[in-house]
């Protein structure tokens, strides 16, 4: 099964096996990796799952898709970078497996 | 009030209103959304005091509706299901659709970033704990005047930065905003008289904005206001909402929850006690109070479109209600909503911020400063006596809670 690191603002790494298809975001909230909150349950409408893909995974990932529901509500997080997803948005593939992702300071 | 309930089980489905005030100041809305939710969960009201209206009750169609700000607009008729009065409007971004939303939401929306909130936390806990130790002992006195307004005022006078010995006038102005002028305690009594009051605060915030807006930038919503270029050049009205926004909005949801979560937990003694023995839960009491109080009773929206919505045919212009109070209490959603319990694995999925765009800006420093009430009042003073149901607003829309007699036992 492909892993994900989930790293918090103060380093701590997670490394987690996340099945294809789940979401990134239900990756972490299955397995109490803390930082990710996400309140509306993956329904994409409160960014509270703001992470940052490492830049080398990028590529993979994809950014948000402009004009999506994403990337609406990540205009709205603080502090929102090149690299922020949703990691709701984000789902398992095969080539995702080593992916690294960091979570703000905090999820607003 | 047996007659009302009774009632919500034997009139005829279509006759049900759920915007009458009534219900709220009564405490007596449960049995009409139960009743909904299980026979109308996309409800129309034909007939009411604000013209005909859709009720949404079901926590899944209340996020359909808050995620699709294309189809179900806030700009269109605002965000009430009272209209707003012709001739009177007050424009704010919570009343937008992008992209102008976007642009002023996005001026003042730093003032809540994490690092700021980092900030905030010592000035508010030192405040807590100086108007806690102030507080009698065996002696009655009114919880919401002495804890929930004195708290949230000093609150809302930083975020201002607003003249600290007149900052009951910011309370005072945020009473004015959300009550309904038929309430017989109201502040005010016609909606003229209400306009030319949130006028009088204009200019008061006029004369500060003014003066920082030749200072350099600095971290209070005036500065932000004043030197956002979605915000700068704003016209009175609009100038005069988007402050009642960011008043109501730091003010007066914050305060309830203060309120309403001493109650609750003095209603359920036994999540008290679980509290009083686990001080940690105090993360996840802080949602729940949230959840169960629901500050904001409803938000309202107007379709643009010809739409679906839970297998009901919504037309272009029609006003949709989300009953935030009862997609809270939805056991499709959220499990034995009814009952308060303030180790729920799952505290933070609730409706009480809103979702999508509109999501509560101050969301997470409301959570903060019930966090630090708590945190500071169970070591202090443990045991509070609640001696009479709160007294609440004649409101469908703010879940107000307007006294609430309370009495510390002497150690």
């Amino acid at each position: 099964m492909p892993k994900v690191t989930y790293i918090e603002y103060n380093d701590t790494a997670h490394v987690v096996e996340v099945p294809i298809g789940l979401s990134v975001m239900r990756g972490a909230v299955n397995n109490n990796v803390p930082g990710i909150d996400a309140d509306c349950g993956g329904e994409c409408a409160c960014a509270t799952c703001h992470v940052y893909v490492d830049p080398a995974w990028l590529d993979k990932t994809g950014p948000p898709v402009p004009g999506s529901q994403e990337a609406s509500m990540l205009s709205f997080a603080a502090e929102a970078k090149f690299n922020s997803r949703l990691s709701c948005q984000i789902a398992m593939r095969e080539e995702l497996g080593g992916l690294i992702v960091r979570m703000p300071q905090g999820q607003h | 009030m047996n007659t009302q309930l009774h009632d919500a089980d034997s009139i005829p489905l279509e006759a049900i209103d759920v915007s009458d005030p009534q219900l709220y100041q009564d405490d007596t809305w449960y049995p009409y959304f139960e009743r909904l939710r299980r026979e109308a969960p996309v409800h129309w009201c034909r007939e009411s005091r604000y013209g005909p209206y859709w009720s949404l009750s079901k926590y899944k169609d209340i996020m359909q509706v808050e995620v699709n700000h294309q189809i179900y607009s806030s700009e269109l008729g605002g965000i009430a299901v009272e209209d707003q009065p012709v001739g009177l409007e007050r424009e704010s971004f919570i009343r937008m659709d992008p992209p102008k939303h976007d642009e002023q939401r996005k001026v003042v929306s730093p003032i809540v970033a994490p690092a700021n909130l980092a900030e905030m936390e010592a000035t508010i806990r030192e405040r807590t704990i100086r108007v806690l130790d102030g507080l009698p002992r065996n002696e009655t006195f009114d919880w919401v005047e002495r804890v929930s307004i004195e708290l949230t005022t000093m609150m809302l006078a930083t975020l201002f930065d607003f003249p600290w010995e007149e900052r009951r006038k910011l309370t005072y102005w945020s009473d004015v905003a959300i009550c309904n002028v038929r309430d017989p305690v109201a502040p005010v009594h016609s909606e003229q008289e209400k306009f030319d009051e949130v006028k009088k605060m204009a200019e008061r915030m006029a004369e500060l904005y003014n003066e920082r807006a030749k200072q350099p930038p600095k971290f209070d919503l005036l500065s932000m206001l004043a030197h956002g270029r979605a915000t700068q050049d704003m016209p009175l009205r609009e100038f005069m909402g988007n402050l009642t926004l960011l008043i109501v909005g730091g003010n007066d949801t914050t305060r309830n929850s203060m309120t309403g979560g001493l109650y609750a937990l003095s209603q359920h003694p036994r999540e008290y006690q679980k509290l009083r023995d686990d001080p940690a839960l105090i993360e996840k009491l802080v949602p729940e109070i949230i959840r169960y109080v629901t500050p904001v009773i409803h938000m309202r929206r107007t379709a643009t479109q010809d739409a679906e919505l839970g297998g009901r045919q919504i037309r272009a212009g029609d006003k949709v209600v989300m009953w935030y109070v009862s997609g809270n209490r939805d056991p499709d959603a959220i499990e034995d909503p009814d009952n308060f319990i303030i180790d729920r694995p799952r505290p933070r999925q609730h409706l009480s911020f809103g979702f999508g765009i509109h999501r509560c800006v101050g969301n997470r420093l409301a959570e903060l400063q019930l966090r630090i009430l708590w945190e500071e009042l169970l070591p202090r003073h443990p045991v509070i006596e609640v001696l009479a149901p709160p007294r609440r607003t004649y409101s469908n829309f703010i879940h107000g809670m307007r006294s609430m007699p309370v009495r510390i036992p002497m150690h």
